[in-house]
């Protein structure tokens, strides 16, 4: 019972990281209808812009954070501005390798940068690990930063989204391009926007998802991004709400899986529920369906 | 007048295959003085053949059948294992040592088991749609993938001995898990590899030009109206779907008995993107240009050495300018000033 409740746990804190990545991915979707690739990778220069202001420059790790976040974003405006936006007229697929490329680059100039050798991470976070149930179930820091990280970026992007004008934008954007355009919104403005948010979601991503997982490599937001980017579909894509309940469910099914399954197939196990729920509810759990017109 | 233009462009790209293949063999042969192959070159021929056999199959799926796979690297890893345990199988059991032969018979078995996990993925996967259908696809490359590093095989004498998650089992070893394929004949050669190649494109070429070619792209263009002429949507995507799994599980088996350790996490998701960026590059349904990129991006990092450490970031730069360029609508005036007449043959041939 204990060992399940501090699987259970460690599930969810790790996908509260998958879940802070989807919305990445659901946002830029859902604006954009592009699958960017580069994202995973976004959260890898995340962490390494925390590691060098921790460990190189001093900074204290608030600092470090905010400025990864600040460099993200400068990062996946640029990103959108000089790879992105060029292609919004053509096929998707051709953004989808213009994106793929992104990321080999990105990838490729980390380990220019900062080598191929994975770095050990420490963690920013200081919080002394929890104790309950008299000291049988332990819950660290880290968990509890990242499940809170992740409920206060949920609240404040709901909120952000229905209530402000710029949110209010994007939705429309993400509905209907033309018609947004019509009623005299800058669309441009609003994709650079999302894609803003979503890169410093990735740079706060990148350092929860190091805090917990201290090997810091120019591959290390791959995987992560692949599942993220699974949950986000898993939840529904282009959902916020979906985003949350796709990352939360693959972080615990993965880890369950781990535990009481099989340890190499924890990914087979976590893509094999993804099938079966695509399967079932073909647009995600919280996805809208979408009518064929003949 | 239609039939004679496919026939020509068929044969040009039969003719640019066999004399690439005759200028490659004169090449490694001394034939022509002052030309010679650099040994990392030489290298890249096997997996050259690999890759444009992997591109065509997956044109078949992405260009002509319009499914989006990202997995298509999975059943090359059910070919390059079952081709390897075919051909190990076949020397100590019957000690079969004629090693074109061997090759040949591991192709096919590769092709045969790649072709049986298509028909398994096939089913659920082609009930799904667009991005949907993309996700589950690579989602099913990872499980295999997954799968494959759970697998132990051992031989001993005539017995085969398959085991998951369990590595004790009688005999010589010969699939250790994650640890992959060791002490693998490497049977391969360029001559044999160019063999797949042709098969692929005498397959893949008298398929779209076939009827069932011609419902297949029906389909892709308009599902609903091709379903209202009495297409069979399942039946036609099935066959798309598996026959391009087969001649991945064919590229697979060449590939994997080209070296001499192989390993399952060879076959993950960036070899899938790899094959699908050949694709793209080359032009989506386009049998000949996916030959030409296949071949141009797996001799280009090769070429890039000069760059040394740079060569990766200068490959996916050299990525991303091509797909901007390519996409950019100034470009594509340009060249359509430049080229009006083919434009408009080619608008009038499609409306005939």
């Amino acid at each position: 019972m204990i060992s399940f409740l501090s699987h259970l746990v460690n599930g969810i804190s790790l996908g509260s990281v998958y879940a802070i990545i989807a919305l990445g991915y659901s946002m830029v979707y859902g604006i954009a209808k592009m699958l960017n690739f580069a994202h995973g990778d976004v959260i890898m220069v995340g962490a390494y812009i925390t590691f060098c202001a921790t460990q190189y420059w001093g900074l204290p790790p608030v600092v470090s954070v905010l400025a990864a976040m600040l460099v993200c974003t400068v990062l996946g405006v640029v990103i959108e501005r000089l790879a992105y936006k060029p292609l919004r007229a053509a096929t998707s697929l051709a953004v989808l390798i213009t994106a793929i490329g992104m990321s080999y680059f990105l990838q490729n100039a980390a380990q220019l940068i900062w080598g191929a050798n994975p770095k050990s991470f420490p963690s920013v976070i200081t919080l002394p690990t929890l104790s309950l149930m008299g000291g049988q179930l332990l819950i660290s820091g880290e968990t509890m930063v990242t499940v809170l990280a992740n409920v206060i970026i949920m609240i404040v992007l709901t909120i952000f989204t229905s209530k402000t004008k710029m949110g209010r934008a994007m939705r429309a954007v993400s509905e209907d391009k033309g018609a947004a355009e019509l009623m005299g919104i800058n669309v441009n403005a609003t994709i650079s926007l999302t894609f803003a948010i979503g890169s410093a979601l990735a740079a706060v991503a990148g350092v929860l998802l190091c805090s917990a997982y201290p090997a810091l490599m120019p591959t290390t937001g791959s995987m992560p991004g692949i599942k993220a980017f699974t949950a986000a579909v898993f939840g529904g894509i282009g959902s916020i709400p979906g985003a949350l309940v796709g990352g939360l469910l693959l972080g615990v099914i993965e880890i369950l899986g781990k535990a009481y399954i099989s340890m190499e197939l924890g990914d087979a196990f976590v893509f094999a529920v993804l099938i079966i729920v695509l399967l079932v509810k073909p647009t995600g759990l919280l996805g809208k369906k979408v009518h064929e017109k003949v | 007048m239609k039939n004679k233009k496919t026939f020509r462009s068929n044969l040009i790209t039969y003719l640019l295959v066999i004399v690439a293949f005759v200028i490659c063999q004169l090449v490694l042969e001394g034939a022509i003085p002052g030309v010679k192959m650099t040994r990392s070159l030489k290298g890249q021929l096997v997996p050259i053949c690999v890759y444009i056999v992997m591109a065509v199959s997956l044109n078949l799926t992405v260009g002509i059948s319009g499914e989006l796979s990202l997995g298509h690297a999975g059943f090359m890893s059910v070919g390059a294992f079952s081709g390897i345990v075919m051909s190990s199988w076949l020397v100590s059991a019957f000690q079969f040592e004629n090693e074109t032969i061997r090759l040949i018979i591991a192709m096919v078995t590769g092709g045969v088991f790649a072709g049986a996990a298509g028909v398994l993925i096939g089913i659920p996967v082609l009930r799904l749609r667009g991005d949907y259908l993309a996700i589950v696809t690579l989602a099913f490359g990872e499980i295999i993938r997954n799968v494959m590093n759970c697998l132990y095989f051992s031989l001993d004498g005539k017995a085969l001995y398959i085991g998951f998650n369990n590595p004790s089992l009688p005999g010589k070893l010969l699939v250790n898990g994650p640890a992959g394929a060791t002490g693998v004949d490497k049977i391969s050669t360029f001559t044999m590899g160019f063999a797949p190649i042709i098969f692929t494109l005498f397959v893949v070429l008298n398929l779209i030009n076939s009827r069932s070619g011609r419902a297949i792209m029906a389909i892709r263009d308009n599902r609903i109206a091709a379903e209202s002429m009495g297409i069979n949507v399942t039946k036609y995507k099935m066959m798309a779907f598996v026959t391009s799994a087969v001649l991945a599980g064919m590229a697979g088996a060449l590939y994997g008995l080209n070296y001499s350790t192989v390993v399952a996490s060879k076959f993950r998701f960036d070899t899938s993107i790899l094959v699908l960026v050949f694709v793209v590059l080359g032009g989506i349904g386009n049998i000949r240009g996916s030959i030409i990129a296949a071949t141009v991006l797996t001799i280009l990092p090769e070429v890039l050495r000069a760059f040394s450490d740079y060569r990766m970031l200068v490959y996916a730069i050299v990525l991303i300018v091509v797909m901007l360029a390519t996409n950019s609508p100034l470009l594509r005036n340009l060249v359509e000033r430049i080229r009006p007449k083919k434009k408009a043959e080619a608008k009038g041939g499609d409306a005939v």
